[in-house]
């Protein structure tokens, strides 16, 4: 299944997810945050802090980051990167949101596996 | 190309320094193992003084905590001791049998304490005064209290007899030279000096050789050799320190005195530096830290292939670190000839100047009782200036001879940009305004964080805050806050007060109003402007779910695997076989894992799933269970004894009261967490004396408790009032707890908040009838608004999405 070409797959509406807020999507391959920005954003990254395993789809959102409920590291939900010292990086997916439903690029989370 | 390897043997301060210069310029350049003979991270070594008197904490004076280490990529091995160099194959060797190559080795073994080897030295009990380990031994010998011999009265001996005096101890200083400090003051100076030690009830001992020290099993005496015999059951002798030179002479490097090093600070091999207090350069050794500091700089530039960079030498100046006594010594004041002195005295004042001139220029200076010019006079020193133009009134400073009106910040305007404010670190007046200007500073922590200017002793704050006033002009407040976060300039004092005086109702409103520098703030700021609006405007403001900690946005707290805890309520800690039941029930349905009882002695089931839990809820609420609020920074527990009901000492109804407090309490958000206990007699047993608030039940009524602490930071609780009815006592808390969410920064606990308003004013402004009513009538106004239980809500299907994954399972298959 992996490819060159990208692998969209609709998950939900954008109003599923709280502005300021995500869901978890959960997959065979483990699960996934969809993070809603209160600019209407969509971002996708692994659940799974790769500092010690925090969700973070439980993180609180603010701007385009979010940080993670166990310890407070602060992730670029464009870039997946910890903002400050740390030098941690999630994993984050392509997402598309086309009439209000989100489609996220899960071909490098089944790769991963 | 790959990083160099660079060996550094200790973990001192002049280590410590040479990489914050090597990493600022190259970070990237080195691999770094350090080996450190003390088990610890690098803390600030002249700042022992403080510790042992009690005025600082270990943790105060950390320069390098753990994250800095790991933040670096350092290898850091502690408590582990090189024994040797291998020049032949670049590696160090350590007692262990660890072993590290380098391309680059840096020496910075520092010094050890001269013990005099008189009979008795090596018992125990005797003391040196050099590291961490040294003041933990002394702290603990205070805790038995006794008697102190100090041996010596220089600088480090005399900061150790306040020390030992300030722990209580009966101290006693031994001293060779007729002249305390002898090496840094004169004989007027260090006889004012010994006044001021005496005065602090310690007894002085000049021109007094040390014979022997007594005892058998441990120190007992302190004999002179004029016969005088001084019971101690402590000697700590700081008599001088000589530098570790030992591993650089079994490695044949050249070695003097100290290690000898040329003005690029290698040794006689090219790829081994040498820094420090084992260092000998030109001569010199030195023991404080300004030369070290200088010396790092150069090392670090050497490392990093700056070759013109060197050290030519340092000036030095000394400050002794006792709280109320000012003495200041720099340069040359040994008499010898074509020596002009010019000395001030006023003996009511306690004020003694010395000025040392030659040729018209300033070579030595001694100053006692008033040493707030000497950054003037020691740059005078420095730059050699010409001072025939006002020598006639140079001795009364700056301020007289620019001829200004006295003004505290004149003397600093009228410094040079080359001045030295800060010895420590090496930090001049010009580096440290261009900074202010530059990075847009405002406060003294900002300043220390950035020059490190005060940052090590603090004798200079006072000169650092003078420079901030004078480069920010009207801006600077010296009592200004610290902002609540990145995204605002305001701190937590002005955001509260403006909410409530511009009417501001939503988080939106504030960060627009308020002019938040970013769009929607962050997890700082958010879920402290929540509950600012959620106090301000009960009834009014919509509580923002998205601003708040996970554990209060789904009612649970979040565990380090991301399942969650759950504590239902159990009034005063009362409960029910039925309650029991419900319980066990609901752990065998939803297969918890753990259940255990909390500190504040409640059931606590962890390990939900967090699907699971509405569905726990929901059984709970059947059993009549509601949420303990164990996740909230809001009221939890009020634990209690059995009181009168049961117990055969209780002198009131403890549990009762406990049952009415959290029934009155309960719901209520406040600035961090709420824990109160009530005891059914001073014997205490619900520990009400260490809760944010406490009640001790005695005979005549209800002594009210406020402020403990029994986390990170233990304290004991201060008296708030006593009542003689349970009616009034409910009054009371219902008030103090308002009076606390109204004024507290979020995340402060009552302590906290105490500590910055003043436990005084909170028990006067309750102690007011109108005051106390109206704190208490705003807070059961509020709490007519927040006694719904969160857990029945969404058991009944509010904020679904959050319990509800997306599943996709299927969908990846096909994709």
């Amino acid at each position: 299944m992996s490819g060159p070409e990208p692998a969209w797959v609709a998950v939900c509406g954008v109003i599923e997810i709280p502005q300021r807020g995500s869901r978890v999507l959960k997959t065979d391959a483990g699960c996934v945050a969809l993070f809603r920005t209160a600019k209407d954003d969509v971002f996708a990254a692994r659940d799974h802090c790769p500092h010690k395993g925090g969700p973070l789809s439980q993180g609180i959102v603010h701007d385009r980051a979010v940080a993670c409920p166990l310890h407070n590291v602060v992730f670029d939900l464009d870039t997946g990167l910890a903002r400050g010292p740390d030098q941690y990086q999630v994993q984050t997916f392509p997402v598309k949101v086309e009439d209000g439903v989100v489609s996220v690029d899960l071909r490098a989370l089944a790769e991963a596996r | 190309m790959s990083s160099q390897r660079l060996v550094v043997i200790g973990n001192g301060m002049a280590p410590g320094r040479v990489l914050d210069h090597l990493f600022e310029r190259a970070p990237d350049a080195y691999d770094v193992t350090i080996f450190n003979a003390e088990p610890r991270v690098n803390y600030d070594r002249i700042m022992l003084s403080p510790v042992l008197s009690g005025e600082k904490r270990f943790e105060d004076i950390i320069i390098h905590n753990e994250e800095w280490y790991k933040e670096h990529h350092i290898t850091l091995h502690c408590g582990k001791r090189v024994v040797a160099i291998d020049r032949d194959s670049n590696t160090v060797v350590a007692d262990d049998g660890t072993r590290a190559a380098y391309d680059k080795l840096l020496i910075a073994t520092g010094s050890t304490p001269i013990m005099i080897p008189v009979p008795g030295h090596d018992l125990p009990g005797v003391l040196s005064y050099r590291d961490l380990d040294d003041v933990e031994a002394m702290l603990s010998a205070c805790q038995k209290g006794g008697r102190a011999v100090v041996i010596g009265g220089g600088l480090l001996g005399l900061e150790a007899a306040v020390g030992l005096k300030m722990q209580g101890m009966d101290v006693t200083v031994v001293h060779l030279a007729p002249t305390l400090m002898e090496r840094q003051l004169d004989e007027a100076a260090g006889h004012l000096l010994r006044k001021a030690i005496e005065a602090r009830d310690i007894v002085v001992h000049t021109q007094a050789n040390t014979k022997d020290i007594l005892g058998t099993e441990r120190v007992e005496a302190v004999r002179l050799d004029n016969g005088t015999v001084i019971e101690a059951d402590l000697v700590c002798m700081a008599v001088g320190i000589r530098p570790s030179v030992a591993l650089a002479k079994d490695a044949y490097l050249d070695v003097g005195r100290g290690i000898v090093v040329g003005d690029d600070l290698r040794t006689s091999d090219p790829d081994i530096f040498a820094v420090g207090e084992c260092v000998e350069h030109r001569g010199q050794c030195y023991g404080l830290v300004a030369p070290l500091y200088e010396m790092a700089k150069v090392v670090a530039a050497q490392l990093t292939g700056d070759a013109d960079m060197a050290y030519t030498g340092s000036v030095t100046s000394t400050k002794l670190k006792v709280t109320g006594v000012d003495v200041f010594s720099a340069g040359d004041f040994q008499q010898t000839d074509g020596i002009e002195e010019v000395v001030l005295r006023d003996a009511a004042k306690g004020v003694y100047k010395r000025l040392v001139l030659q040729d018209d220029r300033l070579v030595g200076a001694v100053f006692y009782g008033d040493t707030k010019d000497s950054a003037w006079f020691f740059q005078h020193i420095k730059d050699g200036t010409d001072v025939s133009e006002y020598r006639d009134t140079l001795i009364f400073g700056p301020t007289f001879a620019s001829g200004d009106a006295v003004d505290p910040l004149a003397a600093v305007a009228a410094l040079p940009g080359d001045a030295e404010i800060c010895g420590c670190n090496g930090v001049c007046k010009s580096a440290i305004q261009d900074t202010i200007t530059r990075e847009g500073l405002t406060s003294l922590d900002d300043v220390r964080v950035h020059t490190k200017a005060s940052a090590s002793c603090g004798s200079c704050t006072g000169l650092v805050e003078q420079i901030l006033a004078l480069t920010l002009g009207d801006e600077f407040d010296p009592d200004a806050a610290k902002p609540i976060c990145g995204c605002t300039e305001l701190g937590h004092d002005a955001v509260r007060r403006l909410i409530v005086a511009g009417e501001i109702k939503s988080i939106p409103d504030v960060m627009q109003q308020l002019n938040w520098k970013t769009s929607c703030g962050c997890s700082k700021c958010r879920p402290a402007l929540n509950f600012y609006l959620v106090c301000a405007w009960p009834g009014e403001y919509e509580d923002d779910g998205q601003s708040r900690f996970i554990n209060e946005r789904v009612h649970a707290n979040i565990q380090k695997d991301g399942t969650y805890s759950v504590v239902p309520r159990m009034w005063g800690g009362m409960t029910t076989a039925q309650e029991l039941r419900a319980i066990a029930d609901v752990v065998d349905k939803y297969e918890i894992p753990t259940v255990k009882c909390t500190g504040g002695a409640r059931i606590d089931m962890l390990g939900v799933k967090k699907e699971d839990l509405p569905g726990v809820w929901a059984a709970l609420n059947q059993a009549g269970l509601v949420s303990g609020h164990a996740y909230a920074k809001g009221l939890r527990t009020v634990k209690s004894c059995v009181g009168t009901d049961w117990c055969r000492f209780g002198t009131q109804d403890s549990t009762g009261l406990a049952v009415k407090l959290e029934r009155f309490l309960w719901g209520s958000w406040t600035p961090h967490k709420v824990k109160l206990g009530v005891s059914g007699c001073p014997r205490n047993c619900a520990e009400a004396t260490c809760k944010d608030i406490g009640v001790v039940c005695v005979d005549s009524g209800y002594e009210i408790h406020f402020a403990g602490a029994a986390g990170m930071h233990v304290k004991a609780t201060d008296h708030l009032c006593t009542i003689e009815s349970e009616e009034k006592t409910i009054i009371y808390i219902g008030a103090l707890m308002q009076m606390y969410r109204e004024q507290g920064w979020y995340l402060d606990r009552i302590y906290k908040w105490a500590a910055k308003v003043g436990v005084d004013y909170i028990r006067e402004t309750l102690a007011k009838p109108e005051e106390l009513k109206a704190y208490y009538d705003r807070f059961v106004y509020s709490q007519q608004f927040m006694q719904d239980d969160p857990w029945a809500v969404r058991a009944a299907g509010k904020d679904a999405h959050e319990f509800t994954p997306i599943t996709l399972g299927s969908k990846m298959e096909t994709a």
